[in-house]
């Protein structure tokens, strides 16, 4: 292959030169959503790329059964290409579009951003210390946490609109309805794209071998960030609807979620980083893996840091934690929109297209 | 590497695709100590199982993924039809008996199984098809091997069999540049045929079959294969055939695999490389026919052909993986694949006169012939006159060689002096004895694993 003198493919014209090669092989169809999908179509559009990228979980599968990888002349390297394209989509998608470039690339950048919100915080806690207050509270008061997080959610979620909006345009999505998220819901719950089909999970840390760990490991990530975001939001309505103020006891409601949670998310993270550092990089999207690897680290954190400052309710280590903590959940919060954090977003807009196409056509 | 030779193995195995893989396995789970050696680099292991899909199997009711019922009888039918009796009947039923107990063998040794593939869906009650292909199964076992202790080398390449009184000593193989001695117990061959050596093809077939593209493995060379055959083993299956199908023109020489077939042929006008049509392209549905076909164009001058449709029928086939040649007229379609083009024009015309008013159904025979062409074409007859035109050039591509060792139904190899002692023989070099001639889809990995798990388990009783 040093030879080839052929100008190097942009990533969607690459990766649809490979799934031309796919939907005259066919072989890989049982292995997850993204050949059933392909192989209803003949001629790929960008859009059809940009779909059939977000649908894939890299669950590589269908590298490791492929006759026509590298050396073979034809280098198929499917779950590579699909996640160059996935990126690059995220990147065009992302409002503004410079900040998704810069942490998804840079595991730099998004730790520079876990620093500069935790500085935020302590700066906070230093200057608008209240005169009153109990709990958390006696050290940011409730006000000033309000007028920090909130724009600090809604912005991002405005801005995942946005790019969401976007691709909803170029994948051609059609009106949506209860049976199509009741379909990508499914899905995304059970991580159907990553069970391998009539396999035993998929493969990832050992070569080609099955296996389950990836998808309890994200299982624990997804469904810990899903309960620690039940706690919070737990937490606001036990605030404003029953005037019950932070802190919680362990037998209330934010606080059966969150513990739990927070061990799920910091087990879950800690579980996919070893993995990840055990997984051949050249079957992902070889730029991003820093910034991949800073993302479930910063995740993980929020879920660790969450538990250390409930550990040391009391003691003098509270002031400083809840910097700590507050300042993850912002870098992340603001983040979200630029950096691995999007995949869950756009993947469940993949599933849902999905869930439009006919099936069994073929 | 160096430490191969310093031990005594108890069951070498010869070739590391299915048969072998089966072999190696039955025989470490009784605790052998056994060796594969594999003259493929570890990327292309697995001869051509890596491009296999599917297991025929036998089963009295729904089994695993495959639906209803195939009885014994049944499926020797279908082998005799493809066959034309070329088979050794008791061979043949005890494969398709055990086949059924084969299946959740596989499952339990870490084979997944899918429903049929789409386009297949003939094939839903037969075969059960491997998720993610062969090379997948391949995987599998190699993995379960590697858990049994099983110890491989690839880019081994074996040379030479020695055999002193009937009795199988050692093996003269070339690793890593130099040729070094490996003592065994026992012998399990499972190379394959001998397809890849084109001088051999040349020899039997003819110097066409220089022409001839290899669908699979460069690596199934048959040196194993010639060594006994030298020796004075007993042989079976035709020495001058090759089971070829007509494949996509522009594929690369070896390990195109299963993205070079074409399934325009039933709805174009196949010609020549003079521009003349030489059979009927509408004899009967594609995968009755590509087989014949192989043959047909390895009859046409340079072996080459040509498959011209039009805009009509360019979604009614499967994706090729190479696009077509397209222009706007015949006259620019000639030119581009190097066709006359006055002759094409003239065949074409000729064609679009003798096709007859009809409905055209391109799932089923339709009936839609044309009337008074030589040769007719009788079936998807539809005038080629709505541009684009698109052609497709086709060659044949060979699957597999006929000729093999021949085997007793415990998988023995047998010589000069009766059965050798301690060889075994499965898979595709010993496939001759019950396939003489055509070929049943999936009959392959039919073949190979049920004589690879009794070759393992005989040479395993024998080092015992």
């Amino acid at each position: 292959m040093s030879l080839d003198t052929t100008p190097a493919l942009t990533p969607v014209d690459e990766a649809r030169r490979q799934v031309e090669i796919c939907n005259a092989c066919r072989y890989c169809e049982g292995y997850c959503a993204v050949f059933p999908s392909a192989f209803s179509q003949r001629a790929f559009s960008d859009g059809d790329i940009t779909q059939l990228a977000n649908l894939c979980h890299n669950c590589r599968g269908c590298y490791y059964a492929c006759q026509y990888t590298e050396p073979h002349e034809f280098a198929l390297n499917l779950p590579a290409a699909l996640a160059e394209v996935r990126v690059e989509s995220w990147e065009r998608y992302a409002w503004p579009k410079g900040f998704a470039r810069l942490f998804q690339e840079s595991g730099v950048a998004l730790a520079g951003a876990l620093v500069v919100g935790i500085a935020l915080l302590f700066f906070a806690l230093t200057a608008l210390t209240p005169e009153a207050g109990e709990g958390f509270y006696a050290y940011l008061s409730h006000g000033a946490m309000v007028a920090i997080f909130t724009p600090a959610f809604l912005l991002p979620l405005v801005a995942v609109g946005i790019g969401l909006h976007r691709y909803w345009r170029d994948v051609d999505g059609r009106p949506i309805t209860f049976a199509h998220l009741k379909s990508a819901f499914q899905d995304a719950a059970r991580l159907k794209n990553l069970s391998g089909g009539a396999a035993n999970g998929c493969n990832f840390e050992d070569g080609d071998r099955y296996s389950q760990a990836r998808r309890h490991a994200h299982h624990a990530v997804m469904y810990g960030f899903l309960l620690c975001f039940a706690s919070t939001s737990s937490g606001t309505v036990l605030h404003y609807g029953f005037g019950m103020e932070a802190p919680y006891s362990l037998f209330s409601l934010p606080k059966l979620l969150g513990v739990p949670g927070g061990i799920l998310l910091t087990i879950g993270a800690t579980y996919l980083v070893w993995l990840k550092t055990k997984a051949d990089p050249d079957l992902g999207a070889a730029s991003v893996w820093g910034g991949e690897m800073a993302f479930v680290l910063l995740l993980g954190a929020t879920g660790a840091t969450g538990l250390a400052l409930y550990a040391a309710t009391g003691t003098s280590w509270v002031a400083p934690l809840l910097a700590i903590h507050l300042g993850t959940v912002l870098a992340f919060f603001v983040t979200t929109p630029y950096s691995k954090m999007v995949h869950g977003f756009y993947r469940l807009a993949a599933l849902i297209r999905d869930a439009q196409r006919p099936s069994g056509a073929v | 590497m160096t430490q191969l030779d310093k031990t005594r193995w108890d069951v070498i195995v010869v070739g590391g695709g299915n048969a072998g893989l089966c072999a190696a396995i039955e025989a470490a789970e009784t605790g052998a100590r056994v060796l594969i050696l594999e003259s493929a680099p570890k990327p292309y292991r697995g001869g051509n199982s890596r491009h296999t899909r599917n297991f025929r199997c036998m089963h009295r009711g729904p089994l695993s993924v495959l639906t209803g019922s195939y009885e014994e009888d049944e499926y020797f039918d279908d082998l005799i039809r493809v066959t034309k009796g070329k088979t050794d009947e008791h061979l043949a039923r005890m494969t398709i008996r055990t086949s059924e107990e084969c299946l959740p063998w596989m499952e339990a040794h870490g084979v997944a199984f899918q429903k049929s593939l789409s386009g297949t869906l003939s094939l839903s009650r037969t075969n059960a098809f491997f998720l993610g292909g062969g090379k997948a199964l391949v995987n599998a076992y190699y993995n379960t091997a590697q858990d049994l202790g099983v110890t491989v080398a690839y880019e081994a390449e074996v040379k030479h069999v020695v055999v002193e009184e009937g009795r199988f000593q050692g093996l003269d193989v070339l690793i890593g540049g130099s040729e070094t001695r490996i003592e065994g117990r026992a012998l399990v061959l499972a190379s394959g045929g001998f397809q890849a050596d084109l001088d051999w093809l040349a020899d039997a077939w003819g110097p066409a079959a220089r022409n001839f593209l290899i669908r699979g493995t460069p690596y199934n060379r048959g040196v194993v294969l010639r060594d006994m055959l030298d020796q004075g083993a007993d042989s079976v299956g035709d020495p001058t055939q090759c089971h070829a199908v007509a494949i996509d023109g522009r594929a690369a020489k070896f390990d195109g695999g299963i993205v070079t077939r074409l399934d325009c042929v039933p709805f174009s006008v196949v010609v020549n490389k003079d521009g003349e049509r030489f059979y009927d392209e509408g004899e009967d549905v594609w995968p009755k026919r590509y087989a014949i076909w192989g043959r047909l164009v390895a009859a046409q001058p340079d072996q080459v052909a040509y498959s011209i449709i039009d805009s009509k029928s360019i979604n009614n086939f499967m994706p090729s993986v190479f696009p077509p040649e397209t222009a706007d007229t015949l006259d620019g379609l000639a030119q581009k694949l190097g066709l006359p083009g006055t002759k094409l024009r003239e065949t074409v015309t000729a064609f679009n006169e003798a096709c007859q008013n009809g409905t055209f159904m391109p799932t089923e025979l339709d009936g839609l012939s044309t009337n008074g062409l030589t040769p007719e074409k009788t079936n998807w007859a539809r005038p080629i006159d709505t541009p684009p035109y698109y052609g497709y050039s086709l060659r044949p591509g060979v699957t597999f060689t006929y000729l093999g060792l021949k085997v007793d139904d415990t998988a023995r190899v047998s010589g000069p002096t009766g059965r050798f002692a301690n060889i075994w023989a499965a898979g595709e070099i010993m496939a001759g004895s019950i396939l003489g001639e055509g070929y049943l889809a999936g009959f392959g990995m039919t073949i190979g694993t049920v004589f690879g798990r009794i070759a393992g388990q005989e040479a395993a009783k024998h080092v015992a």
